[in-house]
């Protein structure tokens, strides 16, 4: 077991809902290790995109405190924070910019979280080095590095977006039901990518699936989310001793 | 003969209008209000300058520099202010509607006996209308080649992944409310470049020059994309002035038709219509087709 990498303590994230105070997260503890890659469940509105939410920094934490590779990222912008999360979301339409290229989407995030000057981005310098790395992807990502990222299909989309979270090592991965919107066959070869990418770069990483197989084969941890807090965190031996119906309960 | 230059010299002037609304209209995907107090805002400052004693290319600079700050302005309405940009453009556009009064004093300044850019010395061997063309080539060439330069820099790309998406973008560490204000600043700045030199070529600046300049200024983008499909990004800034061009030859057929200068705001509105509904009814009616093919 390696040392902390993502710790939160204590963390709330309360809105106004009209006159009232809603509870989105309540009393959130969590402890990631370097190189923990944890599967995340629960219910529709159980939270776990809150969770995302609130360490990515799109949603402020009404209490608590947030600590990524020993440092306090709580208060920081999304943007500031960026550079250490990277961030693969359910709809594939919401990682690339359309009418950008493959290679100009990638070049971009061989950047992210970098102050962006005055130089070149030098697009033909890296077009080795992006061929390389789309080679790996299961649906010919390789050969569509000059096409805009609008005429892609959902499946190369995510396999995109997967490279550009992980072009430059992020302290933490969040993968938000990035193969939800997917059907089985590439939400299969797009999970395979995933798992081959977390292990080869020894992530840390979260990834919230509704899809239980998955939950239960990926990662050494499983936690579980349910109405604003962590009602479950299995680590890798107990995480061996569940099955599906065990998690379906939770659901009940 | 001197008319169809000068058409395409007013072409080349306002097709820098064009590239400025370009910059927020296509790249960052809003349509800017500003451009009509930015317009003649440059036109003001630059002609205010000429009087004032200025060489002609230091006030057309400086008119560039007015409009950025217009833009600056919008831009922080807008991120800061969390307002509309719709909104916050339509604020600029009538807060300089007074400034421009002020920078002028009257609602029209002369240039009448004063040096302007297309009277320059080296332009003094050719007739009247054709320095406008050789003025206009000239700047348009360097502002095309200097924002491909910029949006193919590191910046310049963080620049185009904003307007594309936001969500993208901020995942990305760019935060696209700075993008949306530097935006909002080179576009301006190119409009106010624009005006500053047809305020320059047409001998005066007028209070009321902006009523509508952003159609003419859609309708470049619009009739340039028309023209010619599907583009590059340095490609489509060149379409833009062709547009501007083409848009400008439309208004000199109308005139010739009859109309009078006071039916040109009407004129323009229909030919920006126009531009925009008859390629969805080719779409629709598959009128390319049918012609290449023939009825069958």
């Amino acid at each position: 077991m390696g040392t902390t990498q993502l710790k939160l303590t204590d963390v709330n994230v309360k809105v106004m809902a009209g006159h009232d105070v809603k509870t989105l997260l309540s009393e959130v503890n969590l402890d990631i290790h370097e190189g923990d890659f944890a599967t995340i469940i629960g219910t529709n509105g159980a939270g776990k995109s809150t969770l995302f939410n609130a360490i990515g920094g799109d949603l402020p934490v009404t209490g608590g405190t947030i600590e990524l590779a020993g440092e306090r990222i709580e208060k920081q912008t999304p943007e500031k924070r960026a550079r250490h999360i990277a961030r693969v979301f359910q709809d594939p339409k919401m990682g690339t910019a359309p009418r950008m290229t493959v290679a100009e989407n990638l070049a971009l995030a061989m950047h992210r979280g970098e102050r962006l000057g005055l130089k070149s981005r030098a697009l033909r310098q890296k077009m080795d080095h992006f061929l390389e790395v789309t080679k790996q992807t299961p649906n010919g990502l390789d050969e569509a590095l000059n096409k805009p990222t609008s005429e892609l299909s959902g499946g190369q989309r995510q396999a995109l977006s997967l490279l550009m979270a992980t072009m430059r090592q992020p302290d933490l991965l969040m993968l938000d039901e990035h193969t939800a919107a997917l059907d089985p066959h590439t939400s299969k070869a797009i999970m395979d990518l995933t798992n081959q990418i977390v292990a080869d770069n020894k992530l840390t990483c979260l990834m919230i699936t509704h899809q239980m197989d998955d939950a239960l084969k990926f990662g050494n941890r499983l936690i579980v989310v349910d109405a604003g807090h962590v009602v479950a965190d299995y680590d890798a031996a107990a995480k061996q001793q569940l099955n599906n119906a065990d998690l379906l309960n939770y659901f009940a | 003969m001197s008319l169809w230059v000068s058409a395409i010299g007013q072409g080349l002037l306002y097709g820098i209008l064009g590239i400025g609304l370009f910059v927020t209209f296509r790249i960052l995907d809003f349509p800017d209000m500003t451009v009509e107090g930015t317009f003649p805002f440059g036109a003001a400052v630059a002609v205010a300058a000429i009087t004032h004693g200025v060489s002609p290319l230091l006030a057309s600079v400086l008119a560039m520099f007015a409009g950025m700050l217009a833009g600056l302005c919008t831009g922080l309405l807008a991120t800061k202010g969390h307002m509309p940009l719709l909104i916050a453009g339509i604020l600029t556009m009538t807060a300089l509607y007074s400034i421009n009064l002020r920078v002028m004093g009257r609602a029209n300044l002369s240039l009448l006996n004063q040096p302007n850019l297309f009277a320059a010395k080296f332009l003094a061997a050719m007739p009247d209308y054709l320095s406008s063309v050789v003025v206009g080539l000239i700047v348009v060439t360097v502002v095309i080649i200097l924002l491909i330069l910029f949006l193919n820099t590191e910046i310049g790309q963080g620049f185009i992944a904003a307007g594309d998406n936001r969500t993208m973008a901020r995942s990305l560490g760019i935060n696209p409310d700075n993008m949306q204000i530097l935006g909002l600043v080179v576009g301006n700045g190119l409009i106010g470049l624009s005006g500053g030199l047809v305020a320059q070529n047409n001998g005066y600046a007028d209070v009321s020059m902006g009523t509508g300049v952003i159609v003419i200024g859609l309708a470049a983008i619009i009739i340039g994309e028309v023209m010619f499909g599907n583009l590059t990004l340095s490609e489509r800034l060149i379409a833009v002035v062709l547009g501007s061009i083409v848009y400008r030859f439309v208004i000199q057929i109308v005139l010739m038709l009859g109309f009078n200068a006071d039916d040109l705001k009407l004129v323009s509105a229909v030919v920006l219509a126009l531009a925009i509904i008859v390629p969805q009814i080719d779409e629709r009616l598959h009128l390319r087709r049918t012609l290449r093919n023939g009825v069958k």
